[in-house]
């Protein structure tokens, strides 16, 4: 019989944070900008500069650890990595190694098997490098130091996952916790979040762990779901084969579906860390890490509970609605003014996860206001505007933040309530379809539907549906 | 009174009296280094048409009343470790030879604003690595009081420039000894303050935990009113200190009467030359004339202080210079193939032996296997060194020693012999480590006619101290003089 083979799994994620300015000086951290434009002596490494911490970097540090049942090491220090690389200016990158800010943690995860907690190893700040650019033209390489001194914390669990689905789910937690921070909108894609993989075999209830790898360069969550697929049978066949696996770096290739050895432990640098003489040590005082307690916001799980108690809306629905911290505020803010749960939820649930889909936006890029919204909501309860209407006037709402009450009246695009007027008009439709009038008249009930629809037509939808449904049935 | 002969605060008062001007004191200097510098070369670069227009704006505002402090209108040289706007700042290295700074270091922002004028940059050992100025890619530096002598060091181009009259006064700055004991090799003062007092932004570090910017100058007046004007606390230094006591010309008084003194036995046995030993004991016996309460006791540790500082300065300095790479601004070797081979031969050709060398020494005290072994412990018996000197204190207001083992050797004969040179740093380095402000100043020659520095040292910030005694020691040098 085959042997059998289990995968255990853990995670290195680094998350840049979303503070204004970089974590040793005062640049800004906005990306894009001309190259080289959000920088000062100190994140080019300059001669004699030197670094202040960026406090805020702290703050959100010490959140992420809380929300992740770490321990915060209230006496922490910078340490130097020395590597020589040209995106990083001093050629040694300000880390944490000795004291990090963050240790032994936990957080929980939910699949399809049920809970499980994943462990959290440490939590510690570091600062980002520059970016390289190869100019094929000239054929020399160009660094942008925007990037450089950007904050960042690596979170590091323990292996303590064993297949795909516990990663994702893992990721996705911590994804929520950081966003709901307002820590890091954590973007695989963009790099403001960046997953490695270190990942190893062994013989099913083995007690010693195999030989593992890191892979890099994962940037969507196929694409790790891929590579640990791919190198658990890459480790599976070595082993089969009667060969060892190398402990070594290896790089995803998203293209190829397949990975390549970046480097092996062998040649693997002695990054020489020691602590950073320029920066004294961080001294989190009991007063300031209790202030960073008070002020943890309401995570996804306690704000689903409340839900259910507050709100008498789906579970469902709930679920979609709290997956994003900006929605499920713009849930609440709507419901605090129109007190109608529901049709809230139906108007993000649907409209607006529609739209956001179709132009490939993110919820936090949502403009328009929950008093417009709570305003829309309104002017449909008092069929002011019939849903039709409706949709188009959220359309607009959802690109410019319009007024809805400003908008329907400028337009001109409230229903018509005179029933006088839209005796005239059905009657006028009547007189045009004698085919309907005679259907309807022998039975055929569907008839009246298109006789409704030519009403609206004539109105230019500014009808209340119910309201020529009646007056319909009343001439026919 | 011949100009050059004024002192700094001496020169500015008979500038704000109108004696004399900003203007012609600087002219003085040019003509004095135009006469001295073919032979000192205390200097790496000059500019004279900024140091001209400096010297006349300072003068206008001078006359406007905009400039009153005790250094306005006083020429001033810079080592050139400490960065000035517009002006290179090479740390006498190859690898900086272009290098010309975007900013200026605190110091020397703080010096301009209280009206000192720039002269130029002073040649030192090479990113302040070495004790006798010969490791600067810019030639040596000789000594003023016997050109076949060394300067001393790091801050030799500084001590040298003072002791010539190049300039008025100088800053330096002090490692494990880089100003005061050159200082002490050309017969000026020179002072190291209590780690944290003087803002090291601006400064191209060395050892950062160990670095501190200082003056050095014609006599302990002066000193005080430099340091008074330097220090500072800066938010870009996240180790500097709010410090409320900077006024220290306060503290230029004549008495030590009831002021104890303790002198460190173990700094007198092994290794002192006995002219430098009698001299430094002889300072001793006038403080005691002068009612100090002068006694004899075990400092401890003494030999462990020269292996933990060269493990602490390499370990820092390996990865302080590791910016120099070719890259952003510097030296780039002519030719090479890839990105490893262009950092090797940039840094092979920029730096300079010592440099290398202690590179090399940091590199290694910090590899994975000898961190523990030796950074490490280094930094434990550092944490001793400074209990030493706390317990030194409570019995002592300050510890009296020499500066160096022996006067200002002779140019070529240091570099053979590097573990020889480093050992010269013994009464120096412990300051250092310990954080301790620390001064010297001249207590006579020896029968070569060269200098002899006496060392005090204080409990941080206790520089007050130090100036107090240093300023009535030197009361009594002038009247037997006169």
């Amino acid at each position: 019989m085959a042997k059998q083979y289990e995968t255990v799994i853990g995670l290195e994620v680094h998350v840049e944070l979303a503070t204004k300015t970089k974590i040793f000086c005062g640049c800004s951290t906005a990306f894009g900008g001309a190259p080289n434009t959000h920088t000062c002596p100190v994140c080019t490494g300059m001669p004699g500069s030197l670094p202040v911490l960026n406090k805020q970097v702290v703050n959100y540090a010490m959140a992420v650890g809380l929300a992740t049942n770490c321990t915060i090491t209230q006496y922490c220090k910078f340490d130097r990595k020395n590597y020589f690389y040209p995106d990083n200016p001093q050629n040694y990158q300000i880390s944490q190694l000795y004291l990090p800010i963050c240790r032994n943690g936990r957080v929980e995860i939910e699949t399809s098997e049920g809970k499980k907690m994943v462990g959290i190893h440490e939590i510690h700040m570091e600062e980002d490098a520059g970016k390289l650019i190869h100019d094929e033209w000239e054929d020399c390489s160009l660094v942008d130091y925007n990037r450089s001194g950007v904050p960042l914390i690596e979170i590091v669990s323990k292996p303590d996952m064993k297949n795909a689905q516990e990663v994702i789910a893992y990721l996705e937690k911590l994804r929520m916790i950081v966003q709901y921070l307002g820590a890091s909108d954590c973007k695989l894609n963009e790099g403001s979040m960046r997953v490695d993989v270190n990942l190893s075999v062994r013989e099913a209830g083995a007690e010693t762990f195999g030989t593992r790898t890191e892979m890099k360069n994962l940037n969507s969550f196929r694409a790790i779901t891929h590579a640990i697929a791919s190198e658990r049978e890459r480790q599976i066949e070595l082993l089969e084969a009667g060969q060892l696996v190398i402990q070594e770096t290896r790089r995803w290739d998203d293209v190829k579906e397949y990975s390549y050895a970046m480097r092996s432990k062998e040649d693997a640098q002695d990054y020489r860390y020691f602590p950073d003489p320029d920066l004294v040590p961080v001294y989190i005082s009991d007063a300031w890490l209790q202030q960073v307690r008070d002020n943890q916001p309401e995570f996804r799980e306690e704000k689903m509970a409340r839900y259910k108690k507050e709100f008498d809306i789906p579970e469902y629905d709930i679920g979609i609605i709290t997956d994003s911290k900006h929605l499920a505020d713009l849930f609440e803010e709507t419901v605090a003014i129109c007190s109608q749960p529901k049709k809230v939820s139906n108007w993000l649930m649907g409209e607006t996860l529609r739209l956001l889909k179709e132009k490939n936006m993110d919820p936090k890029d949502i403009i328009f206001s929950p008093k417009n919204l709570a305003k829309l909501i309104e002017l449909v309860d008092s069929k002011a505007i019939n849903s039709t209407v409706a949709k188009e006037v959220f359309e607009v709402m959802f690109d410019k933040n319009i007024n809805p009450e400003k908008y329907v009246v400028e337009k001109g695009l409230k229903t018509v309530n005179d029933e006088g007027v839209l005796r005239k008009t059905v009657e006028e439709v009547l007189a045009l379809n004698p085919q309907s009038v005679e259907d309807y008249r022998n039975g055929k009930e569907k008839a009246i539907g298109f006789l409704v629809g030519q009403t609206m037509k004539a109105m230019k939808g500014k009808a209340d549906p119910a309201m020529v449904n009646k007056v319909l049935k009343e001439l026919l | 009174m011949e100009i050059l002969a004024y002192s700094a605060v001496e020169l500015s008062a008979a500038i704000k009296e109108g004696k004399v001007t900003a203007v012609e004191a600087m002219e003085a200097v040019l003509a004095q280094i135009d006469e001295r510098e073919n032979t000192v070369n205390a200097y790496v670069t000059i500019d004279r048409e900024q140091a001209r227009k400096a010297a006349a704006i300072t003068q206008e505002k001078i006359e406007k009343g905009e400039l009153t402090g005790l250094l306005a209108g006083v020429p001033v040289a810079i080592k050139d470790n400490l960065c000035t706007e517009k002006m290179r700042t090479t740390c006498s290295s190859r690898i900086l030879e272009n290098f010309v700074p975007t900013f200026s270091a605190e110091a020397v922002i703080n010096l301009q604003k209280a009206g000192a004028v720039m002269i130029g940059k002073t040649n030192m050992d090479e990113f302040a690595m070495g004790s006798t100025t010969e490791t600067s890619a810019y030639g040596v530096t000789r000594n003023p009081w016997n050109i076949n002598h060394v300067p001393g060091g790091s801050s030799g181009g500084s001590a040298a420039a003072v002791a010539a009259k190049e300039c008025y006064f100088a800053l330096g700055s002090d490692t494990g000894g880089s100003i005061r004991q050159p200082a002490s090799f050309c017969g000026v003062v020179g002072m190291k303050p209590t780690y944290g007092t003087v803002s090291r932004y601006g400064l191209i570090a060395y050892g950062s935990s160990l670095d501190q910017i200082g003056p050095l100058t014609k006599n302990v007046t002066d000193c005080a009113a430099v340091l008074e004007v330097i220090a500072s606390h800066d938010p870009k230094d996240t180790t500097s200190i709010k410090r409320k006591d900077t006024n220290f010309t306060a503290a230029l008084v004549d008495d030590v009467r009831g002021m104890r003194i303790g002198i460190p036995r173990d700094y007198f046995e092994e290794g002192i030359d006995v002219e430098v030993k009698d001299a430094v004991l002889a300072a001793a016996k006038v403080l005691a004339a002068e009612g100090a309460i002068v006694e004899e006791f075990d400092l401890s540790l003494v030999p462990y202080a020269i292996p933990t500082y060269y493990t602490i300065a390499a370990a820092e300095a390996s990865s302080n210079l590791e910016r120099f790479d070719g890259i952003k601004y510097g030296y780039r070797a002519a030719s090479f193939e890839g990105l490893h081979d262009m950092y090797k031969k940039t840094r092979s050709e920029g730096f300079g032996a010592e440099v290398k060398r202690r590179i090399m020494l940091g590199s290694f005290v910090l590899s994975s296997g000898y961190y523990d072994a030796y950074y490490l412990k280094a930094l434990k018996v550092k944490a001793m060194i400074k209990k030493a000197f706390d317990e030194a204190f409570v019995k002592y207001d300050l510890i009296l020693s020499p500066v160096a083992p022996t006067t200002a050797p002779k140019l070529g004969e240091s570099l053979l012999d590097p573990l020889k040179m480093y050992l010269g740093d013994i009464y120096t380095i412990s300051v250092n480590l310990a954080g301790l402000p620390g001064i010297s100043l001249p207590c006579g020659t020896d029968s070569k006619g060269l200098p002899i520095g006496l060392q005090l040292i204080a409990d941080s910030f206790q520089e007050k101290k130090l100036i107090q005694a240093a300023y009535t020691y030197e009361q009594v040098c002038n009247k037997e003089m006169r």
